[in-house]
């Protein structure tokens, strides 16, 4: 698999110089593969928002590199908005971030800046609007009069815009509601499929990432933690308790299980595939 | 048990404004809240959940009908203070909450404010610091504590009012897990040891794990009321409402439809492992 973004030995320090001088990533390195869909994880101060700031060149590295397609990007700092465009980052609640008069021209913003006007920018407005989920209907409306919900869909709909290679996502189904979220996912996961282009989906639910990541990384103090896909990572669930990270709710089962004498892999992380296993299992006489 | 809260066709309508239209978000809820209960209330974005929340130490008034906190009605204008009084209020954004640049100054903002003598407010501040387990940040900066830090200052704050009541309107929807498990822990034991009633609004279905009482909110009303194990024993109708039952009782579901003796209302971890356990054994 092709590296799209590589991150080398990365250390970024805060208030260098301050008494609250504190590095938030140190030392950390990990790859991006071109087309995947990352789940990236850790805890509050297991520095993945410092992380992805570096993505696209938000902050600039205390010490190593960030290679995006095997180029660092602060090899020319006066392109470094470039990277921006390439790497489009979605904040934690980026809903608090609209300020236009329609939705229409708030996710038009970032294409506008990147110099694009009259059919194209209409086409990628409107496909951005349908890929974020976001009824047609609504452009035309004030962001504000919008719920909650459409607002962040106008917020994501503005980045997906851009059209970038990358897309970052921090946390993008926070406070929704169990039908939102599960909306929000599957038309993110729509996009990733349907335009083949790499996403890293930021989430504190193990749940989440556990359905929809082909890999995943964790984070913890700084520092990569692990990597592999879903069923290496949640395989490790005692590490992952160990870190202060929660596991899926299914793998937690499936570890109370085993502790109970029960030859259960742990490594199981859906509700669907413990049930496989549970029934197999006595179909096998296995108790 | 005494009644804490009551609500009698309780109706709220938020204004419309350019453009848009009037929404009723409360539609005739009536129900009461025992002392001592602790009552988890859920519905999907818009049931109306907040808004009831908001009515409980009348931070909005009923549109219509009437909410009394311990027998006082909140309408009654003179009788505010004391409904505030016994009543606490955290809300979803820790940033939001925060008054103080010192920690214990930000605790000790709400008991100034009615008057407390200096002597028992550092008895207060010190009392509720300690209750949500941050008596070591009591000279902190607030704005540097993590989001389940700053909630549990938020708490702590409440608690510096000597509430008889705790009302957390998706105080952990911001948190990571970590900072939710802080917030939950630092609830049940209010609960279990000073007697808190406590109302939580939530998202979480696992939250529901330890209340004595669930309320689902759909449209305005209420759609559910029961014990966690009676709610969540209606999955079919839980979906419809935009919700999911925990994945424990999923789990359970999906085993009793292929064929397994399982009870489907264990909710816990630990409980969902015990009910495999026994009906394997029993198959065996």
């Amino acid at each position: 698999m092709e590296e799209i973004i590589k991150v080398e030995n990365l250390t970024h320090t805060y208030g260098v110089g301050t008494p609250f001088e504190r590095s938030a990533v140190e030392g950390m390195s990990l790859s991006v593969y071109r087309g995947e869909l990352l789940g990236l994880i850790g805890h509050t101060g297991s520095g993945k928002s410092t992380l992805i700031q570096h993505l696209n060149g938000l902050l600039r590295p205390t010490a190593g590199r960030v290679l995006l397609d095997g180029q660092d990007i602060w090899a020319e700092p006066k392109k470094i908005r470039d990277v921006r465009f390439r790497v489009g980052l979605v904040f934690q609640y980026p809903e608090y971030q609209l300020f236009e008069e329609t939705a229409y021209r708030d996710i038009a913003f970032g294409p506008t800046n990147m110099g694009l006007s009259g059919e194209e920018l209409d086409r990628r407005v409107r496909d951005a609007a349908r890929f974020a989920g976001l009824d047609e209907r609504l452009l035309d409306k004030s962001p504000f009069t919008l719920s909650g919900g459409q607002k962040r869909r106008v917020a994501i709909a503005g980045v997906i815009a851009m059209e970038p290679e990358v897309l970052v996502l921090d946390e993008p189904s926070a406070g929704l509601d169990p039908r939102g979220r599960e909306e929000l996912l599957e038309h993110i996961r729509a996009y990733h499929r349907e335009r083949g282009n790499t996403v890293v989906l930021v989430s504190h639910s193990m749940e989440e990432i556990a359905r929809y990541a082909d890999r995943i990384v964790v984070l913890a103090r700084g520092r990569t933690l692990m990597s592999g896909t879903p069923r290496e990572v949640f395989s490790r669930g005692s590490e992952l308790v160990r870190a202060g990270l929660d596991v899926p709710q299914a793998t937690r089962v499936a570890m109370e299980l085993q502790k109970r004498g029960l030859a259960i892999d742990p490594a199981v992380y859906t509700v669907e595939d413990l049930a496989a296993a549970l029934l197999a299992l006595r179909k096998g006489g296995g108790c | 048990m005494s009644t804490m809260i009551e609500t009698k066709d309780l109706s709220y309508t938020y204004p419309g404004g350019e453009g848009t239209a009037a929404t009723l978000a409360l539609d005739g809820v009536t129900l009461s809240i025992a002392r001592g209960s602790f009552v988890v209330v859920l519905g999907h974005n818009g049931s109306g959940k907040s808004t009831f929340a908001k009515t409980l130490n009348a931070v909005l008034l009923p549109g219509g009908g009437t909410v009394w906190v311990d027998g006082m009605d909140t309408k009654n204008e003179a009788l505010l203070l004391e409904i505030r009084r016994r009543v606490g209020m955290v809300f979803q954004n820790p940033d939001n909450q925060i008054v103080a640049n010192v920690v214990e100054e930000d605790v000790a903002f709400a008991p100034e404010n009615l008057g407390v003598p200096t002597a028992e407010i550092r008895q207060r501040v010190d009392d509720a610091l300690e209750a949500v387990g941050m008596t070591e940040f009591t000279l902190h900066a607030p704005h540097l504590l993590s989001g389940g830090q700053k909630q549990r200052i938020a708490i702590a704050g409440v608690l510096a009012m000597l509430p008889e009541c705790i009302v957390l309107d998706e105080a952990t929807a911001m948190l990571d897990p970590m900072g939710r498990r802080e917030v939950l822990n630092v609830i049940e034991g209010l609960h279990r040891e000073k007697d808190v009633t406590v109302v939580l609004i939530t998202h979480h279905m696992n939250e529901a794990e330890h209340a004595d009482r669930v309320i689902v909110m759909d449209d305005g009303h209420v759609a559910m009321d029961g014990t966690p194990r009676e709610v969540f024993s209606r999955a079919e109708e839980l979906r419809a409402l935009g919700l999911a039952v925990p994945d424990t009782v999923a789990l359970l579901r999906e085993l009793k439809a292929n064929g397994l003796d399982v009870p489907t209302d264990a909710i816990t971890v630990s409980d969902c492992a015990d009910a495999i356990m026994d009906a394997m054994k029993q198959h065996a």
